[in-house]
């Protein structure tokens, strides 16, 4: 019997994307019967949204002041306390998903799938390895629970209009308090999220600067899109760190990525290898990002860009 | 504190574009260079950068695999870790494995904090540090990009999806290092000199108690489908052109 638990992403409100893309990966395992759990301080709205997720049978819920903010040290006992019923757990590859899914697999004494791409069968998944410069195809130990994280880039949302069942579970479990939550600093902004955009532009060290960045934003406003960046333009402090896109930042999979002045490098590429159409602007014919990009265009950003905007406007 | 324990893995340097071997084994490794893990290097400076902050009085450089992760930990001397220890196995073993020798380590070395990268470039599993906080009951900071010691307790800034995090966490812990957390120093000659003196003990991995537990098999290798080039407009109008042309504006 395939008993699929995953473990929902949200924010203390809403449900993240990302465990939309969880159902879609856990349908893809023949036969599989999914629930989510939805850990929370106040469950009812997250749970709500949940229950919407097409293919899944049971929202369940586990609600206690502790689970205000996620915590791993906290969260992952209380999951390991209802995994008995479960043939696979899994959890999404975002910074949430990637800090939670090993503490859990490790309280359940197993290894960990990290970044499932495609799946095989049960237990036999495709992930990237070497900055997505291999995949490799894996097989989890049989008879023992497959506990994993799903490369949100290369699973779909699952379709809403379901109404699933909720229904409030224990998780008996003791609750450490050595890990404290002090804050979240993050630059708000009215874009849309650079993991679920439809379009992206991002921008890189090229753009020289804090105020110079703005006319990525600029671009992406004119476009409806959201704002990528590469490691370099975010270590030189052009834009915030929840901007990079690649190995070690976001792996995204937008319709359209417009990467402007951005050399191209692997750990950078491997973070838009899915991506519908790749726009590379650069001055440097020879750059790498051409090799990937699917329209490009040589030139000087500076003279292009606002140009650009002016025709997309 | 006293002892900061720091793991560094031997990986395929970050340059090297890796190449499938054609039986679909792996992926090359002969002739390539190997460097340390960068998270691994970041970690390590950090760790060092504490010890001369007074906060710490030692760090232990930790490598788990072959003879010839050797020279990484005498890269981790030379850089200025006090003393190494090779553990050694025959080939790879799985994260939970490697979680938990540095618990046994962590235990015999009553050590105050575990540091390690937040992924090798490698296997890019992102695992082991999680798992240690799991089997050791401390608690884990991923994903560090600011640290700073206050007594019994750290302060970490976390890289997360939404932007930048703080946890307060009590020590002993285990913290894994994102890259912007500091610059590692380059190492000088003489230090390498000076490293060549410093311990490096070798532990076969039986020697800790611990049998490799069911690994995530890895039965194939692939290239990853490529992208082609595509096409190359000249103005501003030939781009919103083919822009238009694909239905994206
Ligand atoms: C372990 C590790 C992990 C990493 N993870 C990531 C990651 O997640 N994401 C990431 O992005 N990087 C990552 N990197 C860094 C990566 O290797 C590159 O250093 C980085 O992507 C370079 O950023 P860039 O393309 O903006 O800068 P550069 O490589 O400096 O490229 C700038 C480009 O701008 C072009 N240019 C300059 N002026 C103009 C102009 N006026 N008009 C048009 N074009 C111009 C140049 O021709 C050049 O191609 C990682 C590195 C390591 C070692």
């Amino acid at each position: 019997m395939t008993k699929v638990l995953i473990v929902a992403e949200h924010d203390g409100s809403a449900l993240n994307p990302s465990t939309a893309k969880c159902v879609s990966c856990a349908a893809a395992i023949d036969g599989a019967e999914i629930d989510i759990v939805v850990l929370a301080a106040a469950t009812a709205d997250i749970a709500a949204q949940a229950a919407e997720i097409d293919s899944v049978s049971r929202v369940l819920t586990i609600e206690r002041a502790e689970n205000e903010k996620s915590i791993t040290a906290v969260l992952a006992p209380q999951i390991a306390a209802i995994a008995g019923d479960y043939s696979h757990i899994l959890g999404p590859s975002t910074t949430f998903g990637k800090d939670l899914m090993p503490h859990v697999a490790a309280l359940l004494g197993v290894n960990q799938v990290s970044d499932i791409m495609t799946v095989e069968n049960s237990h036999t998944f495709k992930r990237p390895v070497y900055a997505g410069n291999a995949i490799v195809t894996v097989e989890a130990p049989e008879g023992s629970t497959v506990v994993a994280t799903v490369r949100v880039a290369s699973w779909q949302a699952a379709n809403g209009g379901n109404s699933a069942a909720i229904a409030a579970v224990d998780a008996p479990a003791e609750l450490p308090t050595h890990t404290r939550y002090i804050g979240l600093e993050s630059a708000a902004s009215d874009r849309p999220d650079l993991q679920t955009a439809a379009r992206v532009v991002a921008g890189g060290r090229a753009l020289g600067s804090e105020e110079q960045f703005g006319l990525i934003y600029q671009l992406a406003d004119a476009l409806g899109a959201g704002v990528g960046a590469s490691r370099a333009a975010v270590d030189a402090g052009f834009c915030p760190n929840e901007l990079q896109v690649g190995q070690t930042g976001k792996i995204i999979a937008p319709d359209l990525y417009i990467a402007i002045g951005i050399s191209g490098a692997i750990q950078h590429v491997t973070g838009i290898k899915d991506a519908g159409t790749i726009v590379a602007i650069n001055k440097d014919e020879e750059a790498p990002i051409f090799e990937v990009a699917d329209i490009g265009m040589v030139g000087d950003l500076f003279q292009i860009l606002p140009e650009l905007i002016a025709a997309v406007k | 504190m006293d002892k900061i324990i720091v793991g560094l893995k031997r990986v395929v340097d970050y340059n090297v574009r890796v190449q499938v071997k054609s039986d679909g084994s792996g992926v090359e490794t002969d002739g390539v260079k190997m460097s340390i893990n960068p998270f691994d290097e970041i970690a390590l400076e950090e760790a060092l950068r504490i010890k001369e902050s007074g906060a710490a009085t030692e760090v232990v450089a930790v490598s788990i695999g072959t003879s010839e992760s050797q020279q990484q930990l005498r890269t981790g001397l030379a850089m200025g870790a006090d003393r190494a220890i090779l553990v050694t196995v025959d080939g790879d073993i799985d994260p939970l494995s490697i979680a938990r020798v540095f618990k046994a380590l962590a235990d015999k070395e009553n050590a105050g904090l575990v540091m390690l990268g937040k992924q090798a470039i490698d296997g890019d599993n992102s695992q082991v540090a999680q798992m240690l906080s799991a089997i050791w009951g401390r608690p884990q900071a991923t994903f560090a990009s600011g640290v700073t010691i206050e007594g019994d307790s750290a302060r970490v800034v976390r890289e997360v999806d939404a932007g930048l995090e703080t946890v307060e966490v009590d020590l002993p812990a285990v913290l894994s290092v994102d890259l912007r957390l500091n610059e590692p120093r380059y190492v000088k000659l003489p230090d390498i000199m000076k490293a060549k003196k410093k311990p490096l003990d070798e532990v076969p991995l039986a020697d800790l108690g611990i049998e490799p537990g069911p690994p995530i098999k890895e039965l194939k290798y692939a290239a990853p489908e490529g992208r082609q080039r595509g096409v190359t407009v000249d103005d501003v109008a030939g781009l919103v052109a083919a822009l238009k042309d694909k239905g994206l504006v």
